[in-house]
């Protein structure tokens, strides 16, 4: 079985074939790096894997299940989370909201009207919990706008993590971080447990290299190398494509 | 003095003036104006739900409020009782929403603002036009006000005290609204939809609930203004009408639970006193509104809480805002 299965997937915008023929296997519990410079097609990939784009071709499964035709918000229910590369949170709101609204996604309280969404103890402290995983459970409470780029950044993570997925999907999670930052958030992907499978988007190769046991390298929408960390690397190609070599 | 006892001081304040306004007021005249700032108070704080918390600006409400009025005036014109003409007011103005819903929903921002627009405007066609039904420019009088449980509502005290109670049970029924995980979800479809779809919401099926809660507290509204008012005319169904209670929201302040009070306050005393002294009071309006947008672009609600609080502070000694670091070094 695996965990996220693409197959022959295409997307054209217009007359630019934006994703080519792209097929990706991650298995259970990997870690997997996608790769390749900009314009590659690296987050179009993720927006047709979370259905946020529809494909023109080609299919998706998620643990074997066909998922092609599912809505975007059918497969966060599925188990699928993702962050955003250009970060996407809820500015007017507190920290703690941000992911109390993650949680929220997935319950059915979301739609009751009654009760105090501020007296809803238990979903309140998974938020904490999420919040405290990530190191920002001492800055619950603070509007997200009081906040610096570094813990925002955090934020996408917990919120993605609040939602207990089967596949995360991090795109470019580093993006735009001090180097203390980058090591933080690093230490915090690591301890992710390994029932969770990652896919991750980085532009910036010496902190992904690290993490993924395998990298996919795109480049105009096709994926040109794929395999272990090492045979990525010696792959002239890659240096071809990636260094500009 | 904490926030949370202010609130509750000014609750209570606010209460027992709104609860005894016909004795400190008096005069018959004034007392209809009380009335009728607070059935146009929840017909803002309805477009407040689309306008404030889903982002959502609608100019067809007008549309709505014309739906269940003439749905309720023509049953009555008809023979019904008052029982039958509020359900069907229920009735036509529940599906008018949801037809206004699923067909403006196909977009937001400017997009939805023109479908609303065009859909009331239809309405607003159809209740000039077709005189056959609607009886065109002369409208429908409605003779009678309802006696519910045998109380008569003739006078202006009585209609007033309904009222006050149609009124205070929309304020809490939009405050229990506002905090609820329901609330929450609408104002997340507002600020980022596409992160909600992603975190596994229906952004379409929240915002079309939403329109359908604006589409009930109007139509309450709309029955409070026919039975206040015994008549309705195509007027009501005019642009100016939706335009003017989009314009109590925002001047008032979006996204409050204030804000749409003061607003409607603000145009029914305009229109109803200062037109009595100046025939221009429409200018005088816009004045307003310019003057609270230029100094006040939140609105006049969160405005003045945003001014009184900077005069607090400034009010502050010092040694308050000043703490001393370990070191000796004082800190901000």
């Amino acid at each position: 079985m695996t965990a996220l299965a693409v197959n022959a997937l295409c997307k054209s915008f217009g007359g630019l074939r934006v994703t080519a023929d792209v097929n990706l296997s991650v298995e259970p519990g990997e870690r997997r790096l996608i790769i390749g410079p900009n314009g590659a097609g690296k987050t179009t990939l993720f927006n047709l894997i979370t259905g946020e784009l529809t494909p023109d071709s080609g299919s998706i499964r998620l643990f074997d299940r066909d998922i092609t035709r599912a809505a975007c918000r059918q497969r966060a229910h599925l188990g699928m989370a993702r962050t955003y590369q250009i970060i996407t949170l809820f500015s007017r709101d507190t920290i703690v909201r941000n992911v109390t609204l993650a949680l929220l996604g997935l319950s059915k309280l979301r739609w009751n009207p009654f009760v105090d969404l501020d007296r809803e103890g238990g979903l309140i402290d998974r938020a904490h919990d999420a919040l405290t995983r990530v190191g920002l459970g001492h800055i619950a409470h603070r509007q997200l706008g009081q906040t610096s780029y570094g813990e925002r950044r955090r934020v996408e993570i917990a919120m993605a993590l609040a939602q207990n997925p089967k596949v995360l999907l991090l795109d470019e999670p580093f993006a735009g971080l001090s180097i203390d930052e980058r090591r933080d958030v690093q230490q915090l992907l690591l301890a992710i447990p390994r029932d969770v499978t990652i896919v991750m988007i980085e532009h910036n190769m010496d902190v992904g290299l690290e993490f993924a046991e395998r990298i996919t390298l795109l480049h105009f929408g096709e994926v040109i190398v794929e395999g272990t960390r090492a045979e990525v690397v010696a792959d002239p190609r890659t240096r071809e494509v990636y260094l500009g070599e | 003095m904490s926030p949370r006892l202010a609130r509750r001081g000014f609750i209570v304040v606010a209460l027992f003036l709104l609860a005894t306004l016909p004795i400190w007021v008096g005069h018959p005249y004034y007392i209809n104006i009380a009335s009728q700032i607070l059935f146009w108070a929840i017909l803002a704080l309805a477009i407040n739900i689309l306008v404030g918390y889903a982002g959502l600006v609608s100019l067809g409400h007008a549309g709505l409020i014309a739906m269940a009025g003439y749905a309720a005036g023509l049953s009555l014109e008809y023979g019904s009782g008052h029982l039958v003409a509020a359900l069907l007011a229920f009735v036509a103005v529940m599906i008018s929403a949801a037809v206004f819903g699923v067909l403006a929903l196909r977009t937001t921002g400017i997009g939805f603002l023109m479908i609303t627009l065009a859909l009331g405007q239809i309405v607003w066609g159809i209740a000039y036009r077709w005189a056959s039904l609607t009886n065109g420019d002369n409208g429908v009088v409605v003779r009678t006000r309802p006696e519910p449980f045998g109380l008569s509502l003739t006078s202006p005290d009585a209609f007033y005290y309904l009222t006050l109670i149609v009124f205070l049970i929309a304020v809490v029924s939009m405050a229990i609204f506002v905090r609820s995980p329901f609330g929450a979800s609408v104002r997340g479809t507002r600020d980022q939809p596409r992160r909600m779809t992603a975190l596994g919401y229906n952004v379409w099926l929240i915002r079309f609930i939403a329109f359908l809660f604006s589409g009930f507290w109007t139509g309450v509204g709309a029955m409070l203004y026919l039975y206040y008012n015994q008549f309705i005319s195509p007027q009501v169904a005019a642009l100016q009408t939706s335009a003017e209670v989009v314009l109590m929201v925002i001047a008032g302040g979006t996204a409050t639970l204030l804000g749409p009070i003061f607003g409607a306050a603000i145009v029914v005393i305009v229109k109803n006193v200062v037109s009595a002294y100046i025939e221009r009071w429409n200018l005088v309006l816009g004045l307003i509104f310019i003057i609270i947008i230029a100094f006040m672009p939140e609105g006049l609600v969160p405005g003045t809480v945003r001014l009184f609080r900077v005069g607090w502070q400034a009010m502050l000694p010092r040694t308050k805002v000043t703490a001393v670091r370990n070191d000796g070094d004082p800190v901000r």
